[in-house]
């Protein structure tokens, strides 16, 4: 634990309480002159290169099968076919039943090294028993996923259960225990204020999350510069406190090359370099993938390429 | 761990087309100047030349003024209101229109950045003539009794921090209420009021309703004492305010004067802290500090205070300094060595009277002026730098204990133009913003402007308001006695 509660529902609600609010209208300002910032040349080549390397390339669609995810994990190991420069991505992501394939076809592939995450704990909508919750996660991790991605459940966040929502991400992250790393969904659009971003923000990190995440993906709106800064704000503060660096995950409606460089200039200006990196930012995403694509032939080839030299998958 | 270095992204010049000099605009023609003299006008970031323009002495001033007053009786008050109107909206839409070419060239002339030349003055500039043009036929239900009347000749004096906008918060009032103006713009910025006056040829404003004329203090003198105007109109220090208030005295004409701050900025602690360390270096380094209305004080609750410093030089090492004209600059050039000169001499003071400076850490270029981030951290009220307006990025830190010594340390300033309340409670702002004497006070924001909102100070601040219906009401003769 992280030294700034002692475990107890008082000393947790209590600091929760204490942390400083959020004005809307400044932290909107912030977050859109963020956004015009102006990512050239060099500077974008490289931002595109780290976007790809940070997505967790994702289906997470009832339709799914195994040759859905088989085609997702070739795309993971080779985002390019024609071109071997470009970076792998930083893990896919796939419902609960899909992680043995997907990691089957990561190793066929030559990836061995990408993660598997698997949404969990009833993914999306969190609507089920304790019980139900740990099991998702235990089959998941043992069929090979290294990441967990769990969401909370914003009934009892919203009720003011804050301690039932600790516990549940503390039980969560003791079936990871070493073997995988959670990411912890806030579903943000649901909690609504910025407020409850932050507060939500810190009961994740406070109860043992590697990472936060803002969305489902089926909620809409997702992964706001907004929602994102207030995030990068919380991690960057809680390393302060505790010397603990936690993970940042926008998902949800990042679907340019623009809006994934506007991801990583909230980084770079608020969290700041050091979590400019897979291992702290990961960009939950699927057509984002093919915009970053075209946008690096085009700073290579000098012209915009029609969409059928990426590969549709 | 990556090191995120953005690329140079400067907007292109090609914009602009600068003359090798410029004549004074008088009748709605270029004319060349009666003294025959010239001054350069220099890019503060590079102190490069951009141009040369006249400076106007008084026959030329006298020129302006009867050009002003022949326009005034032959054509702009037989104008019909709506067709002012018209006018105005012809001057805002070709402002839009031509919005990069202006932005471009204030930032070059002044070393603000194009972030802000693009996206607050230009635009601003804009919204004054649309709001303007919107009044011009609606005067006589404005609340100002039957049949307002115009003064006639307005003289008006603009400052360089802000040069169109502060040209357009003077000439759409003033062209609203059917005045016709002699405008003199600041001596180290005149470009952009210079292709300001191509833009009333474009816009076909009737000749002599706009007048510019360029030159130094003498020019501004002989402006403010030539005995055929009505009104005058400035925006500047609290010196030359108190000259020109001293000379129109005698002549009872009424005048419009913005000048100095030393706005404080209170952070209480129960403020929402990531945005108040946002307003807090808005407040003071949007434009470089040189701002009237800029939040050069910070007060901070003494019970917050460390923190607050962690997080205030955090994001001040994210402040990008350099060529304003590259698109992610934060903060650009000093407008003038005179100008660095005088931030240095007080900056200098603090640190002799004991104050701790720190700077952000950046590399600044070696040609043109320039002045890094600072802070002055245990800083007193008795201290130089908390009561003389530096007009730089250079912020002032004193701490309080209570709401009561905050106001009291707050209002202890011969001035009294702005003033921002950083608490997330309600009920705490509306009692500070009853107790603060400044004439413009911003709640959990700061620096925004708008064209319906007065703007003017208490105290050596000024006097009257520019902007919204206050600021029509400085253009008008109102009441029984107006002829």
């Amino acid at each position: 634990m992280s030294g700034l509660i002692d475990g107890s529902e008082r000393s947790l609600l209590t600091f929760l309480e204490n942390l400083p609010g959020v004005d809307k209208v400044g932290a909107d300002n912030r977050a859109t002159m963020l956004g015009t910032r102006s990512i050239k040349t060099s500077s974008k080549s490289m931002a595109i290169d780290l976007a790809i390397s940070m997505i967790d390339l994702t289906t997470l669609e009832g339709a799914d099968t195994p040759g859905k995810v088989r085609s997702l994990a070739a795309k993971a190991v080779r985002p390019d076919p024609t071109d071997p420069s470009v970076p792998s991505v930083g893990a896919i992501c796939v419902y609960n039943d899909m992680v043995e394939v997907a990691r089957k076809y990561l190793d066929a592939f030559g990836g061995t090294q990408i993660p598997v995450a698997a949404v969990s704990t009833a993914f999306p909508s969190g609507r089920a028993s304790m019980a139900v919750k740990i099991q998702d996660t235990k089959d998941a991790i043992s069929a090979g996923a290294s990441e967990i991605d769990m969401v909370i459940d914003r009934g009892a966040f919203l009720s003011g259960r804050l301690m039932e929502v600790f516990e549940e991400i503390r039980e969560i992250k003791e079936v990871c225990s070493n073997e995988a790393h959670l990411k912890v969904i806030l579903e943000t659009g649901e909690l609504a204020t910025y407020d409850n971003v932050r507060r939500a923000s810190y009961l994740a990190m406070l109860a043992g999350a590697d990472f936060i995440k803002t969305s489902t993906g089926k909620v809409s709106p997702a992964a706001t510069p907004s929602v994102v800064l207030v995030m990068l704000e919380a991690v960057r503060d809680f390393y302060r406190l505790t010397g603990q660096r936690i993970g940042v995950k926008p998902a949800g409606g990042i679907r340019t090359t623009k809006d994934a460089i506007k991801q990583l200039v909230l980084v770079n200006e608020t969290a700041g370099s050091d979590w400019l990196n897979p291992n702290l930012f990961r960009i939950g995403a699927s057509a984002l993938l093919n915009d970053l694509l075209l946008q690096r032939m085009k700073l290579k080839s000098g012209h915009y390429s029609s969409a059928n030299y990426v590969t549709v998958d | 761990m990556n090191k995120f270095e953005y690329a140079p992204a400067p907007e292109s010049r090609s914009v602009v087309k600068i003359q090798k000099d410029y004549d004074l605009f008088i009748g709605g023609k270029f004319v060349s100047a009666n003294s025959n003299k010239r001054f350069t006008t220099i890019n503060p970031a590079t102190e490069e030349i951009l141009s040369k323009v006249s400076l106007a002495n008084g026959k030329d001033v006298d020129r302006a003024v009867k050009a002003a007053r022949t326009a005034l009786n032959k054509t702009w008050a037989k104008t019909k209101p709506k067709e002012r109107a018209k006018y105005l909206y012809r001057i805002a839409r070709i402002l839009q229109e031509r919005a990069r070419e202006f932005a471009v060239l204030e930032s070059l002339d002044n070393g603000k950045p194009i972030r802000e030349s693009r996206d607050v003055d230009i635009p601003l500039a804009a919204a004054h003539f649309f709001y303007h043009a919107g009044w011009a036929d609606k005067l006589e239900y404005a609340g100002f009794g039957d049949r307002p009347r115009p003064h006639g000749v307005v003289g008006q004096i603009i400052p360089w921090n802000f040069p169109l906008l502060m040209l357009s918060w003077k000439i759409a009032p003033a062209l609203a209420t059917g005045n016709t103006v002699v405008l003199k713009p600041a001596e180290t910025t005149p470009l952009t009021a210079l292709l300001f006056a191509e833009v009333c040829q474009q816009a076909e404003l009737p000749d002599g309703v706009v007048n510019i004329i360029t030159g130094d203090g003498s020019t501004g003198a002989a402006l403010v004492n030539h005995k055929d105007i009505d009104k005058v109109a400035f925006t500047g220090s609290t010196e030359v305010g108190k000259l020109i208030a001293c000379s129109i005295a005698e002549r009872g004409i009424p005048a419009t004067l913005e000048l100095g701050g030393k706005g404080a900025n209170i952070v209480f602690d129960d403020a929402p802290i990531d945005e108040a360390v946002e307003g807090i270096v808005n407040g003071i380094f949007f434009n470089q500090g040189h701002v009237c209305c800029a939040g050069s004080r910070l007060l901070l609750q003494e019970n917050i205070a460390d923190e607050f410093l962690i997080r205030l030089k955090d994001r001040m090492t994210k402040i990008r300094v350099g060529d304003p004209l590259d698109k992610n600059t934060d903060l650009g050039a000093i407008n003038s060595s005179a100008q660095l000169a005088k931030i240095k001499e007080i900056s200098d003071s603090g640190d002799k009277e004991g104050a701790t400076l720190w700077s952000a850490p950046c590399s600044l270029p070696a040609k043109g002026f320039w002045y890094p981030p600072t802070i002055f951290t245990g800083v007193t009220q008795a201290h130089r730098i908390a009561r003389e307006e530096i007009f730089g990025p250079v912020l002032s830190i004193l701490t309080f204990r209570t709401p009561r010594e905050a106001i009291e340390k707050a209002n202890n300033t011969p001035y009294g133009l702005s003033a921002g309340i950083w608490t997330e409670k309600g009920s705490k702002i509306l009692w500070a913003a009853q107790q603060l004497k400044a004439g413009v006070i911003w709640a959990n924001t700061f620096n925004k402007f708008d064209p319906a909102s007065p703007f003017g100070g208490y105290k050596e601040s000024g006097w009257g308001r520019e902007g919204g219906r206050h600021g029509l009401g400085a253009y008008l003769k109102i009441g029984k006695g107006a002829k």
